[in-house]
């Protein structure tokens, strides 16, 4: 990680927890969720005709997501340090 | 931009269907090209998939006091052409629709092409021409993910205006109000995903740059 690198995340970082504060307590429900009222709105009569197979309930939904995003992290991980530590090899050999 | 369940009329989920699929098995083609010309990119292959899944999985807090996903497929897009990612879209948002119960089966289609065809799209497109008029790496990757980011919600706004036409304003007025939902909540986010990016472009090219000259992207630019 350079301090680029650094500063980027930061920045990242600042934009997301900024639009928390400025929010203030809005709730923050999905966009998702509020295309879907909007749909309702538009079309009072429309019926859904299919329903999810299954739907889990919120804190495992959450539990879910996170999975989903420790997984992509682990893999990032593994690759990043297995080629590190491929190089740090290759340096050895080298000396 | 996921379209729930049912939320589309039939006619509409099929036309998407439609429209999707052959992008779908044109970057499955396109993935085994790639991977059987030159088989170590498939550490960027699956860098490039891993950091989908983590920005796809996020649920981000925006000004609008809405949340909403990042995407994470505009540096795939650039670095292995726009239809290698409609896979990977594919593959998060059939696991989404089946576990999470976000998205749908037969909105799939839509989803699909929202987000695995036309963000891609237009993060590759915009990364060709950004690097093509010789900025740099940066920046063209930040637009990138930018642009693909807003892209996809915009298609999002548009398939859902399509099939839900406003009674007075059509669907134009329906657009609108669906941008509206989506587009100011995903500025902020899509400014983060750029950053974000940036940062994992970074990454590979540290740790990674023997394999990332041999991604399509890079093999493009040696021989030009």
């Amino acid at each position: 990680m350079t301090r680029r690198d650094g500063i980027l995340l930061g920045l990242a970082a600042v934009i997301v927890a900024g639009g928390l504060l400025l929010a203030g307590d809005a709730g923050f429900g999905g966009a998702d969720g509020k295309a879907l009222a909007l749909v309702r709105d538009l079309a009072p009569g429309y019926e859904p005709w299919a329903v999810p197979v299954w739907t889990p309930a919120g804190s495992l939904e959450g539990l879910l997501f996170a999975l989903q995003a420790a997984l992509g992290a682990g893999v990032i991980g593994w690759i990043v340090g297995y080629r590190r530590g491929r190089a740090a090899a290759h340096r050895d050999d080298a000396a | 931009m996921h379209i729930m369940e049912g939320f589309l009329p039939a006619t509409h989920a099929a036309g998407w269907t439609a429209a999707a699929a052959p992008f779908v098995a044109w970057g499955a083609w396109r993935i085994n090209r790639v991977l059987r010309d030159h088989p170590e990119t498939r550490l960027i292959l699956g860098a490039a998939g891993a950091f989908t899944f983590v920005l796809s999985a996020l649920k981000l807090p925006s000004v609008t006091g809405s949340s909403s996903h990042p995407t994470g497929t505009g540096l795939g897009a650039a670095l292995f052409g726009p239809s290698v990612m409609t896979v990977v879209a594919t593959i998060v948002l059939v696991l989404q629709a089946l576990l999470m119960a976000h998205g749908g089966l037969t909105t799939l289609g839509a989803n699909v092409f929202a987000m695995g065809v036309v963000g891609p799209f237009v993060a590759w497109g915009l990364y060709r021409l950004v690097t093509g008029v010789g900025a740099g790496m940066a920046p063209a990757v930040f637009l990138a993910a930018f642009c693909g980011d807003i892209a996809t919600y915009m298609t999002t706004s548009f398939q859902l205006a399509l099939a839900f036409p406003d009674p007075v304003s059509g669907v134009t007025g329906a657009l609108a109000k669906f941008l509206s939902v989506f587009a100011v909540t995903q500025l902020p986010l899509a400014v983060a995903e750029g950053l974000v990016s940036v940062v994992m472009m970074n990454l590979l090219r540290r740790h990674a740059a023997g394999e990332l000259a041999l991604v399509p992207a890079f093999l493009k630019e040696a021989r030009a």
